[in-house]
């Protein structure tokens, strides 16, 4: 167990990171994710919303997310957050270290922002996951990617999103936290499911491509930077009128001064966070992620580069311990998503 | 043979005056899954309590040190293409290096194995 976040949370359960990383690769992982902040704000509040992130909130239709980031006056990510259009009100997910300064922010922008800290979050995450929650919650498997709904399980209220942060088709199950422990125990009684904790969380949404906030974005680090301009929609391209609107816009134009790129790295010995990315015997750039694939079954990496090194297949080095390791830069996801859009097949 | 241990969970291994360095089964516990160790190559200096080797699990890189002072005379190859023998067989197979020793006097300040594993239940 470890402190993050200020909650007590397990590294990993039982069976250990790489053991909980395939299972949920090949079946279910259940994660508790309780210690992420969970918002509420008026509907009226979308356009008010908009003048602190670049994604579109007006247009957003009811039971979709969609992912955005809180953004400084730089352009800089002060956080990455999911919102979603519900019947009665924008329901906003945010991280857990954030969650005390992104209520802060919120206010001070005049935003009447509700914090529902009496309610847990569970992740369902893997192939199996949606047989597993639709034998409990029938219905869910009506939602596609991205979308979200209400639910109930034994009289217990759900707000269900088909979302998640390992690369896998899953859900997150908001709920009161009074019946959290219950509805866990419901999952982990199915043969597909098992605990899964935070170490193997950070390896899968690293083989992801998924960047991580307080890691591989900074309030120093712009969404185009961080290679989330999906992120930035279409119509607030045209308006403008979020935090940084000048810089940001430019960089989609002329591209930014660097990149958040992958890093497939030689041999077998994982590159950590902090390590230097060495281009012509010069500090270029700095690792933000780095670890072991357990499904890949080879260390990866992000990191940022200028810009000029950052295209597909550029070899670079990486400094670990005083020696310097071949790098190459590849495409993310590491491993390749398997999220069950709106329209595709199933 | 005798095997003794550190407070900082290596073993060693001695037969006359060479030992056999490796972590123990607490150890690798703890660490969690390995998936990469950095030994020493022959002919190293090694010195008591220096580090010497790095274990790499999936969370963390670990630095192992030496039990005694002493020259490497060899590394388990077999860890290169299966840095999972720390965790499945810490204490024979997934042995880190080999070492002789300069100093036989060094081995009255660890732990044999009773002493050990006493150290391990108050931990």
């Amino acid at each position: 167990m470890v402190s993050f976040a200020g909650y007590a949370m397990p590294i990993q359960y039982a069976d250990g990171i790489i053991a909980e990383h395939r299972w949920t690769r090949g079946h279910a992982g259940l994660f508790d994710v309780s210690h992420m902040g969970q918002f509420l704000l008026p509907l009226a509040a979308d356009a008010a919303l908009e003048r602190l992130v670049p994604g579109d909130i007006v247009g957003l239709r009811e039971g979709a997310l969609r992912y955005s980031a809180l953004l400084n006056e730089a352009g800089g990510i002060l956080d990455d957050l999911m919102v979603t259009r519900r019947a009665d009100d924008l329901y906003l997910v945010v991280n857990g270290a954030t969650k005390a300064d992104d209520l802060a922010h919120l206010r001070a922008a005049g935003l009447a922002v509700t914090h529902l800290d009496g309610f847990g979050l569970l992740a369902l995450q893997g192939p199996r996951a949606v047989a597993v929650l639709d034998r409990l919650v029938p219905g869910v498997s009506g939602l596609s990617f991205m979308r979200g709904g209400a639910f109930d399980w034994d009289d217990t209220g759900l707000w269900i999103s088909r979302s998640g942060y390992t690369g896998e088709d899953g859900f997150e199950i908001s709920l009161p936290a009074d019946r959290a422990e219950a509805f866990a125990a419901a999952l982990l009684a199915e043969p597909e499911v098992r605990p899964v904790g935070l170490g193997a969380r950070d390896s899968l949404r690293l083989e992801a491509g998924l960047p991580l906030y307080g890691h591989d974005l900074t309030p120093e680090i712009t969404p185009v930077e961080a290679g989330l301009s999906f992120a930035i929609s279409k119509r607030r391209r045209s308006e403008g009128g979020f935090p940084g609107a000048t810089r940001i816009l430019a960089e989609l134009g002329d591209g930014p001064v660097r990149r958040r790129v992958g890093l497939a790295i030689e041999g077998r010995q994982p590159v950590r966070e902090g390590a230097a990315v060495i281009v012509d015997d010069a500090v270029a750039g700095i690792v933000t992620s780095g670890g072991f694939g357990p499904a890949l079954g080879t260390p990866i990496a992000m990191a940022y580069v200028p810009t000029a090194y950052a295209a597909e297949g550029t070899r670079l080095q990486v400094e670990l311990r005083g020696r310097r390791i071949d790098a190459t830069v590849v495409p993310t996801p590491f491993f390749p998503k398997s999220y069950v859009r709106e329209g595709a097949s199933r | 043979m005798t095997r003794y241990f550190t407070s900082e969970h290596e073993w060693v291994e001695v037969e006359g005056s060479e030992g056999t360095v490796g972590i123990t089964d607490y150890a690798q516990g703890q660490l969690g899954d390995v998936v990469f160790v950095e030994v020493p190559a022959a002919g190293t200096q090694v010195t008591k309590g220096g580090a010497v080797a790095v274990v790499e699990s999936v969370k963390a890189a670990s630095d192992v040190y030496s039990p005694v002072t002493g020259t490497v005379v060899a590394a388990n190859a077999a860890l290169a293409d299966e840095p999972a023998l720390v965790n499945t067989d810490p204490e024979a197979a997934g042995w880190l290096f080999r070492l002789s020793l300069a100093d036989a006097g060094e081995l009255d300040g660890l732990m044999d194995e009773g002493a050990y594993k006493t150290f391990v239940a108050g931990l």
